[in-house]
């Protein structure tokens, strides 16, 4: 269990005032130029030293991404994005970060620019954040009337400029190029990597794409130490992590945690258990709906980290939770995901774009029992066919957790064809034969 | 993908934008390479809805597309993509009901019937254009569950009657305030806190300068501890 001393948001539930006289008296932008003047390579190496994994879902080294910047400035810009289209369903930590603490996300953005000598950032926000926008826009203004951002950014000599951006309700753009296609004033859709951003991203500049926690995280890891946020967590998993636990919890909440905390106590230490009692429990999705779900069995002991989840054929994902007890219909749960993707693909690739359609209208009929048995098979193969054969992740994302149902609660599938058919004529003429 | 048309053809409309709204879209515009204005698509079509009353008719989408130095065709491409442009009328009350699973699991189903009962099918502006709704996917309010977007704001932690009573409450005039309908602060679980109660965190004693920077390069060359 995370101490309160070690929390990096602590006014992530607004109790206290988001702007910057009091995000100081909390430590943001407490000693800023002092932690830039070693120089971009000491900022990456601390960062790398930290074992920060991007916190959007994917958990790729932060520090590291960032070294992939070119080390010098050629004719072409740098540019820092953050990704702020938070959409992935269960997910809802980053809005938090931009209505109660933007300060400090306005500090990260400025220190991981100097790391990749950017002088620009665009913060792309979903579009529905109308409300974290405002707030965001607002701390920005402050930010600059401080001299804490713009021309000589806190005295530290580095020029440097922030700008808030807004989509319009397209879950796409969470993927960083698509987020790039839709910065530029285009359709969300994803480009063929490569080029990676860091070599032509944005304008067709070196850019790098960072998700809000993973920022905002970031002055305060300079301030107190890489080994400090190395310390929670196992290794390769380390620091603290917003949680959001939503579903089927007495009482859901987002929550910073260390890394690595086991699923059954963040429940009930945070969230007053599973409604009905941890023997209630059915399963959980860990990580947002892109990620497998998990059975009860597996939830027992699990840790809440990257390597753990990846063991039980899962995904720490964005750490979003959601939570379903044996009430749930959790082929209709799947299937209400499966109507999700149907709708959020984009539409440039075909095994994305037909075969969303497709899962979602198999797994409807199999909500109800109105399917083959064989078709459980179908769905895995046609599953299989869209993941992996797409520009983007979106694909992969649509057809796990089609696989992670299939996987614990084949079962419950098969018994609903049964129950639907028991005393139901199934082949033409049946009813003839019986009469 | 979501199959999105032009539903309401009204091309012999002109659309002419307010001095408001060009400051607005002109103040985006700084905001991007002065090559680059495409970029501020997005957010000048938004302004655009807003003017005209919650929704884009194809002259806004044109007059867009000149202000912006676009042709006609890439505003129509990005109109029909994303789904936060209403491309035929909404109501003056445009409610945008969250129904994907984290919401469904803690109630969605029952507001969609409560949309269905006080104001009419999905879709349709009732009571004269007071009213719409729509079912949308996941907002990004997930443990604040079940929740609605009504215009620019999430109304949370909702049930059948506090919803009923938001619905009744816009309709009378009244401006029912947004955010939580039980009783807590935001993201925060109800009840007693469970994190941040340490008041040391609030006191200052954060903000004194620091004496030493963790990590920093030793004056010999080598990389302190």
């Amino acid at each position: 269990m995370l101490l309160d001393k070690d929390r990096i948001f602590t006014n992530l539930y607004g109790r206290e005032d988001w702007r910057l006289e009091a995000a100081r008296r909390r430590g943001a932008w407490n000693s800023t130029r002092e932690l830039m003047q070693f120089g971009p390579e000491w900022i990456c190496d601390q960062i790398k030293a930290s074992g920060l994994r991007g916190r959007g879902g994917a958990g790729f080294p932060t520090g590291l991404k960032w070294t992939f910047m070119p080390k010098t400035v050629g004719a072409r810009p740098h540019y820092l994005v953050v990704n702020a289209d938070e959409s992935e369903p269960g997910t809802c930590k980053d809005r938090d970060i931009m209505r109660h603490d933007p300060h400090l996300l306005i500090e990260g953005c400025l220190i991981a620019s100097f790391a990749m000598r950017a002088h620009a950032c665009y913060i792309y926000l979903r579009g529905e954040y109308i409300y974290e926008r405002e707030t965001l826009e607002a701390a920005i203004r402050e930010a600059y009337a401080a001299g804490l951002v713009g021309k000589n950014a806190c005295g530290s000599g580095w020029d440097f400029d922030i700008y808030c951006h807004h989509g319009a309700g397209a879950y796409i753009c969470g993927e960083e190029t698509a987020l790039l296609e839709s910065l530029e004033g285009k359709k969300g859709q994803p480009r063929l990597k490569p080029p990676f951003p860091a070599n032509a991203g944005l304008y067709g500049c070196p850019t790098t794409v960072n998700n809000v926690e993973s920022i905002a995280v970031a002055p305060t890891i300079l301030r107190r130490g890489a080994s400090w946020f190395a310390g929670f967590g196992r290794p390769n998993n380390t620091g603290t992590k917003v949680f959001c636990i939503s579903g089927h919890v007495e009482r859901p909440c987002n929550v910073e945690e260390e890394m690595s905390i086991p699923l059954r106590t963040l429940i009930e230490e945070h969230c007053g258990g599973v409604v009905g009692g941890w023997g209630n429990l059915k399963a959980v999705i860990p990580g947002g709906s892109s990620v497998p779900l998990i059975p009860r069995e597996i939830c027992d002991t699990v840790l809440m980290d990257f390597d753990a989840l990846r063991d039980v054929k899962s995904g720490l994902g964005t750490a979003a939770v959601i939570v379903m007890d044996k009430s749930t219909d959790i082929v209709k749960a799947i299937a209400r995901i499966g109507y999700f993707y149907k709708h959020e693909s984009c539409g440039q690739c075909t095994p994305c774009r037909e075969g969303t359609g497709w899962m979602w209208r198999v797994l409807e009929r199999m909500a109800r029992g109105e399917s083959e048995t064989s078709e459980i098979d179908m769905l895995l193969d046609v599953a299989s066919q869209v993941e992996g054969h797409t520009i983007c992740a979106l694909g992969d994302a649509a057809a796990w957790p089609v696989q992670g149902l299939i996987r614990h609660f084949r079962h419950e599938i098969e018994e609903r064809i049964v129950n639907y058919r028991t005393g139901r004529p199934h082949v033409p003429g049946a009813s003839l034969a019986a009469e | 993908m979501s199959a999105r048309r032009f539903h309401h053809p009204d091309t012999s409309g002109v659309f002419t934008f307010s001095a408001e709204t060009e400051s607005e879209i002109a103040w985006w515009e700084t905001k991007y390479p002065a090559e680059r204005r495409q970029s501020a698509v997005i957010p000048a079509l938004w302004i655009a809805q807003k003017q005209n009353g919650g929704w884009l008719s194809e002259p806004a989408l044109r007059a867009v597309a000149d202000r912006l130095g676009m042709s006609y065709i890439r505003v129509y491409e990005v109109a029909t993509f994303y789904t936060m442009f209403n491309l035929e009328p909404v109501g003056k009350f445009h409610l945008q009901v969250c129904g994907t699973t984290p919401c469904m699991l803690r109630g969605a189903e029952k507001l969609k019937s409560v949309c269905e009962r006080k104001i009419g099918p999905k879709g349709k502006p009732s009571g004269g254009g007071t009213f719409s709704w729509v079912e949308v996917e996941c907002l990004g309010a997930c443990v604040n569950a079940p929740m609605v977007q009504i215009n620019d704001y999430y109304y949370e932690d909702l049930s059948v009657e506090t919803l009923e009573q938001i619905i009744e409450d816009l309709a009378a005039g009244l401006n029912p305030a947004p955010g939580p309908y039980v009783k807590r602060q935001a993201s925060a679980p109800e009840g007693a806190a469970t994190s941040l109660t340490d008041p040391s965190l609030y006191d200052g004693s954060r903000a004194a300068p620091l004496t030493s920077i963790p990590g920093a390069p030793t004056s010999d060359g080598g990389k302190g501890a």
